[in-house]
């Protein structure tokens, strides 16, 4: 069978999604969104997303240390710009093999013990990942300053094709440097391949294995399956989806700094996962969208803005609220987020698909008899 | 030896700080069976316990005392904190020793967080999953971080120690060795005592009254107690208030050794669970145990020779015994079989 | 066939925890085609001997033999791949799958084996999985909920379901651990009716059971266990005249 055929369904959603993705400059250009460095992160962060849930929406096993993975995909690919090209394919290979190796490792290891043990093992090798980048390993990594480009680099292959520019060079495709949306549009084209891949992988029996481990591994068992690999699979290629996110990062910027391999920013994709819904293909998508959306928003508004916004109100009023509310903007940013993630979980806690078809669900009822919905809950892997 | 000594020393007062915050995650997982991701986010409110209580003490009145002249001719401004308006000379003392007097402070607001957390939100948990208990907690701990920012600003607030504990206690004069030969700061030596007395308060708690009893048979066998009839879920939520009050206890005296900012919780959260697991989740003498444990292999990682021999293994040591533990022993130090597998 | 052909051993096979003897001096030979029912009062180690025979736990002494290799410290995938199925005392299902898939996830095991990397086909196109899970849905009479949240099925349904997917693997052996345990008259009649219809293929099976009404409608063979120990051993009748068995088990209460 052709490995590219895929159901009539997923070929409509992919298609919608290409062209959502594409024309992003487009339609977020009302939301004042439409800048290439927030768009690229809109398609990084969404491919970071997509990976972790493969693991953790198909498998149930909650990570949290998938940090590791997008620091190490960037080290890699700002290592590939300095010593070899600033082209962008060889970069995101290398991160993607290296982040992978390192997801073998962690994952055989960490996948021998499950619930929340398996989480502490994820969480203790990212810290010591991020310990040791900013510790022993600064010749690599240079610890705090951030790994960055240099003149002095000897970007082998580069130098061996054409003479040196001066000045630092930017990452690029077959010898074309990035410039404007070209950025932005090679991460799209990554995210599209991406969602390709992890609808691929949700549609196929691979994928049904991994929601067994989840729904009930002991049966698993029982039915004749060796749930390590399997589960060890989904680590690996999410680890992978790290590393290219970590990689695309690099791309934009060159430049890797430790704090990418935090666990807080562990914590963040969790989060997007959760905020968008687990387990579905768009949700984490979406997620990602929201609160890189709302971090870039939110973070930029000021006490002004705020004051502005609540102008209709009256003289006393207006001031107790802008002072309210102008600490949950600007720096104040994560309170919104941390408010809305606790009330995502309790009363929401399939996310924003959830939502969605809930709402859908009302409108439908009167037409046809509901499909049974697909169970989202966040239970882990026994 | 003396050396060693020093280590073991040195790593008392952290293995304290963790010994705590481990002690009131096993006793909420214990007893209610939540992963509380928020635990670290309690030590760090108790810290700004003793934050707040100095900032409303020293709070300053200004008056203007035209009699008196500044050497560059305004009238002198003499500024007199409340602390001193209210309770005259007995004020000063209390700014000197603010921070052990915080615990007045921290005691009933430690309490009350924690009740209102668990009424609040957790209890709403104890039926789901243990992923969604620490999506929930962790979202909590992220709100309340952000909450004393808000407060307190970003930066780091040290809060002094009373002038005459800032010296260092001449150990080794105990021991029978030489002046000066083993010394240890006299803050981190009474930290340490405090939290051994503290845990023994909590030890002695759960065994010698009634109400612990039936904690800890709860924590035995939860089914079995709920089926006596006795009501098990308004001991829990006192629980889950002690547990914050010891952690937030634990914050109020680490003050002076680690000036407190917003993120002290996470910071310790990753470091005590890591302590939970390797006692073994549900073990309180575990938890105690691998608190110090922890705490002192930390500070012998910490050597200049230990360094010399493995580079970098100052900053991962928790990490790795937390791996090898979980790895090798996967119930932990004192772990009971099947717990937070499922 | 003259010799029957034994498909599962259980050779002299003991079992204590600690001081307590649950298994003593287990002899069990489990005949090709037979369904030979193990039945017993409570406590008197059934359960034991069924996670000694699908190894489970591991015996003090003694092997447990299924044609041909040892089952001891196999872990359940590759007894499963061996060509044994387990029915569980309360059912073991994908319950946030649905009822489709939960018995073409068997089906696939039978195909694919213990681990395939199989990320790439699509599953639509496993049509002959699809196809033969429908069948086999229709054979337990579950086919017009196919599409249902596993999990959302009643006990008796869960149940058939779970035989679906037991049977949909074709295996040499399949295990019931109380196969009615919980259930109304009703679903416990139905059940039966579908064992039958599984015995006309000529299935091998080990049933634990205490319901005699059960026992007796199915078994070929019965062996009595008390305190550990088999105390009798034959067809039905032999069992149901054998005093021992009227004292240890049927006497008093029932007739």
């Amino acid at each position: 069978m052709n490995a590219l055929l895929m159901s009539r369904r997923d070929a409509v959603t992919l298609a919608i999604f290409a062209l959502v993705v594409l024309t992003m400059p487009v339609w977020l250009q009302p939301f004042g969104a439409a800048y290439p460095g927030l768009m690229q992160k809109f398609a990084i962060y969404a491919i970071f997303a997509i990976g972790f849930n493969i693991l953790f929406g198909l498998t149930g096993y909650l990570s949290f240390g998938h940090a590791a993975f997008l620091g190490v995909g960037s080290y890699t690919a700002v290592w590939s710009f300095k010593l070899l090209t600033m082209d962008a394919l060889p970069a995101i290979a290398f991160a993607i093999i290296l982040s992978g190796l390192l997801a073998v490792v962690i994952g055989y290891l960490s996948l021998r013990r499950s619930g929340i043990y398996f989480s502490i093992l994820t969480l203790a090798f990212a810290q010591m990942c991020y310990n040791l980048a900013y510790s022993v390993l600064t010749p690599i990594t240079n610890g705090e300053t951030s790994l960055q480009l240099n003149l002095r680099d000897p970007r082998i292959i580069d130098s061996a094709l054409a003479p040196r520019p001066a000045g630092l060079p930017s990452a690029g495709l077959f010898g074309h440097t990035f410039t404007g949306l070209e950025g932005f549009y090679f991460c799209a084209a990554a995210l599209l391949i991406a969602f390709f891949i992890a609808q691929k992988i949700f549609a196929s029996p691979f994928g049904m294995m991994l929601r067994g481990i989840k729904s009930n591994q002991t049966r698993m068992n029982y039915t004749g399956f060796n749930t390590r690999p399997y589960a060890l699979s989904a680590f690996v290629i999410s680890g992978m989806y790290a590393g290219l996110a970590g990689a695309l990062l690099a791309v934009t910027d060159p430049l890797a700094g430790a704090e990418r391999m935090q666990w807080t920013a562990s914590g963040e994709v969790v989060l997007m996962t959760i905020l968008g819904g687990v387990g579905t293909l768009i949700g984490p998508v979406l997620g990602a969208w929201i609160i890189k959306y709302f971090e870039n928003i939110f973070s930029a508004f000021n006490e002004q803005i705020v004051s502005r916004f609540f102008d209709f109100l009256p003289a006393g009023a207006h001031e107790v609220v802008t002072a309210v509310a102008s600490k949950f903007v600007g720096e104040g940013w994560n309170l919104t987020l941390g408010l809305v993630f606790v009330l995502i979980v309790v009363f929401l806690p399939g996310g924003i698909m959830e939502g969605v078809r809930r709402i859908a669900h009302l409108f439908d009822k009167s037409r046809r008899a509901p499909k049974a919905p697909a169970k989202l809950s966040t239970q882990p892997a026994e | 030896m003396d050396a060693i000594l020093a280590q073991l020393l040195n790593g008392l007062d952290k293995g304290g700080a963790y010994a705590l915050i481990a002690l009131g995650l096993t006793l909420v997982f214990g007893t209610l069976g939540v992963v509380n991701f928020a635990h670290g986010a309690l030590f760090m409110l108790g810290a700004f316990c003793a934050v707040a209580f100095r900032q409303l003490i020293t709070m300053e009145t200004t008056t203007v005392d035209p009699g008196q002249l500044s050497p560059w001719g305004a009238p002198l401004e003499i500024k007199t904190p409340l602390a001193q308006t209210w309770f005259g000379d007995f004020g000063a003392v209390m700014i000197e020793y603010s921070v052990p007097l915080s615990i007045v402070l921290a005691i009933p607001v430690m309490l009350i967080i924690g009740i209102a957390m668990e009424r609040g939100i957790i209890k709403h948990f104890y039926k789901r999953s243990h992923a969604e208990q620490i999506l929930v907690t962790f979202g909590l701990a992220i709100v309340a971080q952000e909450v004393i920012k808000a407060i307190f600003g970003p930066n780091p607030i040290s809060q002094p120690m009373p002038t005459s504990l800032r010296g260092a206690a001449d150990v080794g004069l105990w021991l029978g060795m030489g002046p000066n030969v083993l010394t240890y700061p006299w803050w981190r030596l009474i930290y340490f005592v405090f939290s051994a007395a503290i845990i023994a308060a909590v030890f002695a708690f759960l065994r010698f009254t009634t109400f612990g009893m039936v904690v800890r048979a709860g924590m035995a066998d939860r089914e079995t107690v709920g089926l006596l009839g006795i009501n098990i879920g308004h001991r829990f939520t006192i629980m889950f208030g002690l547990a914050a009050v010891v952690a937030g206890l634990a914050g109020v005296m680490y003050t002076p050794l680690v000036p407190p900012n917003y993120h002290l919780g996470m910071d310790f959260l990753v470091l005590s669970f890591v302590v939970v697991v390797v006692g073994g989740m549900g073990s309180l003498p575990g938890a105690v145990a691998a608190g110090f444990l922890l705490g002192i292999l930390q500070s012998f990682a910490s050597m200049a020779q230990v360094k010399g021999l493995i580079p970098g293994i100052d900053q991962i040591i928790i990490y790795l015994t937390a791996v090898i533990i979980l790895l090798v022993r996967p119930r932990g130090l004192i772990g009971r079989r099947g717990m937070m597998e499922s | 066939m003259a010799v029957p052909n034994v498909v599962l051993h259980v050779a002299d096979v003991h079992k204590r925890f600690g001081g307590l003897h649950a298994l003593a001096d287990i002899d069990l030979q489990i005949e090709e085609g037979q369904t030979h029912a193990i039945i017993g009062p409570n406590g008197a180690g059934k359960s034991t001997l069924l996670n000694v025979c699908i190894g489970k736990l591991a015996p003090t002494s003694g092997t447990v033999v299924f044609d041909g290799q040892v089952l001891t410290g196999k872990k359940p995938h590759e007894i499963n791949q061996l060509g044994i199925a387990r029915v569980f005392q309360t059912p073991e299902i994908f319950a946030d799958l649905s009822v489709l898939q939960n018995v073409m996830i068997p089906a696939l095991a039978k195909r694919d084996g213990a681990f395939k990397l199989n990320l790439l086909r699509s599953l639509d196109s496993q049509t002959t999985i699809r196809a033969e899970a429908e069948d086999m849905l229709e054979d337990v009479g579950l086919f017009g909920r196919r599409d249902t949240l596993a999990g959302s099925l009643s006990r008796g349904d869960k149940r058939r379901m779970e035989l679906a997917m037991c049977l949909i693997q074709h295996p040499r052996l399949l295990l019931l651990d109380e196969p009615t345990a919980g259930m109304s008259r009703h679903d416990t009649n139905t059940t039966i009716e579908l064992l039958k219809k599984i015995k006309s293929r000529g299935m091998t099976k080990v049933i634990i059971e205490h319901d005699m009404h059960v026992v007796f409608s199915l078994a070929d063979k019965i062996s009595v266990l008390a305190q550990g120990r088999i105390i009798a051993d034959g067809t039905p009748d032999e069992v149901r005249g054998n005093p021992k068995v009227q004292e240890a088990y049927l006497g008093g209460t029932h007739q």
